[in-house]
């Protein structure tokens, strides 16, 4: 599986996915700067987490609308995988990749915390590994992560098995725990129609090593690289 | 706009007194530079000769502390302290206060601590893994606390979460000390090769002297002077002295430096941090020898009309100075082009010896510099000893009040404002970026983050407990020292060294500045037993509002390696059934412990003694015992006594404990302080071995109880369950927050 990673100033966990791509993969991702205007051929496209262009206008709007960014719309286009994380999310939806917006928090604050999430649907390249229903816990840390969509979206999104994961306590949390930002229908992260763009909030790059205490996101990977390799 | 040149106002010994400049030390400007300074020049000295920058009344007492070992690579006096880690890698690190701007704007002030702290740490050429921040409060029920507290993790956790640094441990405390003048004390780690690390001792007449980074704006002028003095009712209209940070800009400037530093161009590089460009340039050349001259309309600037006094004195932010090897120059504007930030060279190093400012043409400051650099006042302040506390004189009836269960007296205290929960704070910042995080406040005695690319992991813990430093200034500096080589030895890791942030009242007054000698000289002795010098550190005095001083707070950042990181040990119950064993001695120390202030209301009796040899001791068996793999849950005794460390490993778990060994102890015993102890649970099969080793170590070891269940009972009357106890001591912190409390 050949991968890259986007690189926006202010990115900061593009180190992070790419060192779970290539212990997941073996090899070492492309990392393509913001301005690049070319982009070698790959299997999949990472958008990371982090404060791009600071985050100082709404969250990825600067971003998206970098010149990578062009390039990153035509090859999902082409059906090359994109996965954004986090900011990455955010980047991918302001570029009009997914529908729907983030918005902030419903707490007004940042939340880092291991959260609760249920794999909805295993039929895709990043979700295969994991089986349907299952609840993993995953790390989240935004001050946006609040998915809002109208409501004809919200319903396309949920019959066309749209939604990737939701938001689920974990044994140790209670039902009102669960979501940590206020999004709609406990979304944590859709597909695109076609499926192989994949927005989320949380990090499956920090829950990959047994460092971390917690492996839950090492199936995210896995996944990738099965379908890819 | 025309202005290429000022009229400056005339110099006068009231002028001089404004930019806090007394009489005499006017007198001995006066004597140096031998004639009427401009208004440039006053502003230069004046920045220069703060206490801030100048440590004029702290000097004498910092030269106690012990600052080498065989693992120490640079000590204090460069941007950060330096250790070697193995395998070529150093930890680079200090720990800095911005008390005066977080009282002032605390948003603000708190985010550019911790942005101050970050460039010292990459100024060394290391890659920032970890942040941590000690804060202190005033009381809750103080009207300004609230809002305190809001501000300051909002600042630290915009800062921190945006620039990519996980934000991993730290403390924070509450007393009507503090009320008028909170603690933000902010510490960054970072990890650098031994062969890449940067100084900032200028060399090479001629070399280009570069600007990088944020534009200069009028924002922070004479921060350091307004950081020099007392407060007063009127001290928020120094709100303007606050800088504002803007964290994007640092993360663009961690990694063009970063890169520069990889490539052969740097001759020497510093930070602007207090007083700016001026601090930065003089204390280049100063080191170097040499002298410098710039030219102040190269600058990059925010605004138009700035005066070269003001492009001197401010604090604008994400800011670096660097001297260039002659050639580089091309070079070293390409990566910061890259980056989009600002680059320009200003300057050349001279060999003159003298500090030339000129503007247009016109000169604005022509001092020798060596006295700008060494020449400050140095003071040897009287010193007044702080009196010993009367022992206590309480039996065991007036302990324990008599409509209180040990239920309820657990429950009170684990959701006393020191001891509750944390974690309002610490959801607020990210404390997963980097992807290294082991464990984080809470989870376990120290942070744990692992060296990226590495199986070694670093330990790190802020330390320090103000009220046994009241009380008594020398034992309260040995049990900072003490508590902070217990957190690292408590997750398995060898402590190394420590970075000290020394933060008191006016040090003209003799008590204060005898609570200072104290600590220093508790702290010192303690840095020498256990092996674990200071290579770092700060001073913030004149921490006092309306004549009233904070507690003496020298807080103590401590960092450890582990060699393998999967091998750290957090404080949570493990096992059903882990045999739970105190390490070290209790004699029911209750003088100025948690117990007496929280149920008695009292604040008073003697701080408890260290034993440095017994810590060393302790914790060398506990360390040992970690890395054997013999022990499953670890956590030192502090706060709050042995009682309160078992509901903490309960809370953190959610297991309860059967703790029969408890059976006939005292509420002194069960609620003391006495230090040097730890408890850790052992499997049954290892309990012997454990045993063995502490009898070979000469290590005093008591059966507490056993693992399991949801509550923690024991005989005499505890019986309480472990989510109540969770209830309660996560409930404090959010409800105050929501104006629901105090």
């Amino acid at each position: 599986m050949k991968s890259a990673v986007i690189v926006f100033p202010g990115s900061n966990c593009d180190r992070d996915i790419a060192v779970a791509l290539e212990q997941a993969s073996g090899r070492k991702p492309h990392m393509a700067f913001h301005k690049d205007t070319e982009l070698p051929d790959v299997d999949v496209i990472a958008v990371p987490g982090g404060f791009s262009y600071g985050d100082y206008l709404r969250c990825g709007a600067m971003a998206a609308h970098s010149p990578i960014m062009k390039l990153v719309k035509e090859r999902a286009a082409k059906g090359v995988r994109v996965v954004g994380i986090c900011n990455g999310f955010q980047i991918i939806t302001e570029a009009g990749l997914l529908p729907g917006a983030l918005i902030r928090n419903k707490s007004l604050k940042y939340v880092c915390r291991t959260v609760g999430l249920t794999v909805e649907n295993t039929d895709s390249d990043f979700t295969k590994k994991y089986t349907k229903g299952q609840v993993i816990g995953i790390p989240v840390g935004h001050g946006e992560g609040n998915y809002v969509a109208d409501e004809e979206t919200l319903k396309r999104l949920e019959g066309e098995g749209l939604v990737a994961f939701r938001y689920a306590a974990l044994p140790s949390q209670t039902a009102d725990q669960a979501n940590p930002n206020g999004a709609t229908n406990n979304i944590a992260g859709i597909f695109n129609a076609e499926r192989n763009v994949l927005g989320m909030m949380p990090h499956p790059e920090r829950a990959f090593d047994p460092l971390h205490g917690n492996t839950d996101g090492r199936a995210f990977f896995d996944s990738l690289v099965e379908s890819l390799s | 706009m025309s202005a290429t040149s000022w009229k400056e106002p005339e110099v006068t010994e009231a002028l001089a007194a404004e930019h806090g400049i007394k009489a005499d030390e006017y007198a001995r400007l006066l004597e140096i530079v031998g004639r009427q300074p401009t208004f440039t020049e006053l502003g230069i000295y004046s920045v220069m000769w703060s206490e801030h920058c100048s440590y004029k009344s702290s000097r004498v007492w910092l030269k106690q502390f012990p600052t080498k070992a065989p693992w120490v690579i640079c000590g204090p006096g460069e941007n950060a302290g330096v250790i070697d880690i193995g395998d070529n890698q150093a930890a680079i690190f200090k720990m800095e206060s911005h008390n005066h701007p977080s009282y002032i704007e605390p948003f603000q002030g708190a985010a550019t601590g911790v942005g101050g702290i970050l460039r010292d740490v990459f100024t060394m050429g290391a890659r920032p893994i970890a942040n941590l921040n000690a804060l202190r409060f005033g009381e809750p029920s103080h009207p300004k606390t609230r809002q305190l507290v809001a501000g300051v993790v909002s600042g630290i956790g915009h800062y921190g979460n945006c620039v990519g640094v996980p934000t991993v441990g730290g403390e924070t405390n509450f007393h009507k000390a503090y009320n008028g003048n909170c603690l933000v004390n902010a510490m960054t780690v970072g990890i650098a090769d031994q062969d890449k690390i940067f100084y900032s001792k200028a060399a090479g007449v001629g070399n280009p002297v570069v600007y990088v980074g944020s534009k200069t704006g009028r924002d922070g002028i004479h921060g350091a002077t307004m950081s020099s003095a007392e407060f007063t009712e009127d001290s928020e209209a120094k709100r303007p002295t606050v800088q504002v940070g803007d964290p994007f800009t640092e993360k663009l400037l961690i990694e063009a430096c970063l890169e520069l530093m990889n490539t052969d161009a740097i001759q020497s590089i510093q930070d602007m941090g207090a007083a700016g460009l001026t601090s930065s340039s003089v204390e280049m050349a100063g080191k170097g020898g040499l002298g410098i001259e710039l030219h102040l309309e190269k600058v990059p600037q925010r605004e138009v009309g700035m005066t070269p006094y003001e492009i001197m004195l401010s604090e604008s932010q994400e800011r670096m100075l660097i001297v260039l090897k002659p050639g580089h120059e091309e070079e070293a504007r390409a990566i910061f082009d890259k980056w989009e930030l600002d680059f320009a060279v200003i300057g050349h190093l001279t060999d003159t010896g003298h500090f030339v400012l000129k503007m247009h043409g016109q000169t604005y400051c022509d001092l020798e510099l060596a006295p700008l650099f060494d020449a400050a006042p140095l003071y040897h302040r009287p010193t007044e000893p702080t009196p010993a506390q009367p022992a206590l004189d309480l039996d065991e009836s007036a302990l324990w009040p008599s409509d209180l269960s040990l239920a309820d007296i657990l429950a009170k205290l684990v959701a006393c404002p020191d001891l509750a929960s944390k974690r309002w704070i610490w959801q607020q910042y990210d404390s997963q970026v980097g992807a290294d995080t082991r464990f984080i406040s809470g989870q376990s005695d120290a942070a744990v983050v692992r060296v990226h690319g590495t199986n070694k992991a670093l330990a790190m813990s802020s330390d320090v407990t103000p009220r046994y430093c009241f009380a008594d200034p020398v034992q309260g500096g040995r049990q900072a020292v003490a508590e902070s080589y217990r957190n690292v030895s408590a997750v398995g890791a060898l402590p190394l060294a420590i970075t000290d942030n020394m933060n008191f009242g006016n040090p003209e007054k003799p008590r204060i500045m005898g609570q200072f000698a104290g600590c220093v000289e508790g702290m010192a002795e303690a840095c020498r037993v256990l092996d674990y010098p200071v290579v770092s550190g700060n001073v913030s005095l004149y921490n006092e509002t309306n004549g009233e001083g904070i507690l003496p707070t020298p807080t103590v950042g401590g960092v450890g390696l582990l060699a393998d990181g999967h091998k750290a040990v957090g404080l949570g119950f493990k096992n059903d059934g882990d045999v739970i064993l105190l390490v070290g001695e209790t004699e029911g120390h209750l003088g100025q412990s948690l117990y007496l202030r929280e149920i008695l209301g009292l604040e008073a009796g003697p701080a408890p003694a260290v034993d440095l040899e017994a810590e060393k001791r302790h914790g060398t068996f506990v360390r040992e015992a970690i890395q054997a793999g013999l022990i499953t849950a670890s956590h030192d005794v502090s706060d709050g006594g042995l009682q309160v460390a078992l509901a903490e490993m309960a809370m953190a778990s959610g297991k309860g404990a059967d703790l029969a060994g408890l059976d006939g102890w005292h509420i002194a015993e069960l609620f003391g302080e006495d230090q040097g102890r730890y408890v850790l649970t052992v499997k049954p099969s290892d309990v012997e071995t454990v045993e063995a080793k502490a009898a070979e170590a000469g290590v005093t070891l008591t059966h507490i109880g056993t693992v399991g269940g949801d509550s923690l009972t024991a005989p005499g009357g505890l019986a309480i369950s472990v989510a109540s106890l969770v209830e309660v001591n996560e409930s404090w912190l959010p409800a105050y927050m929501d104006g629901k409390l105090g």
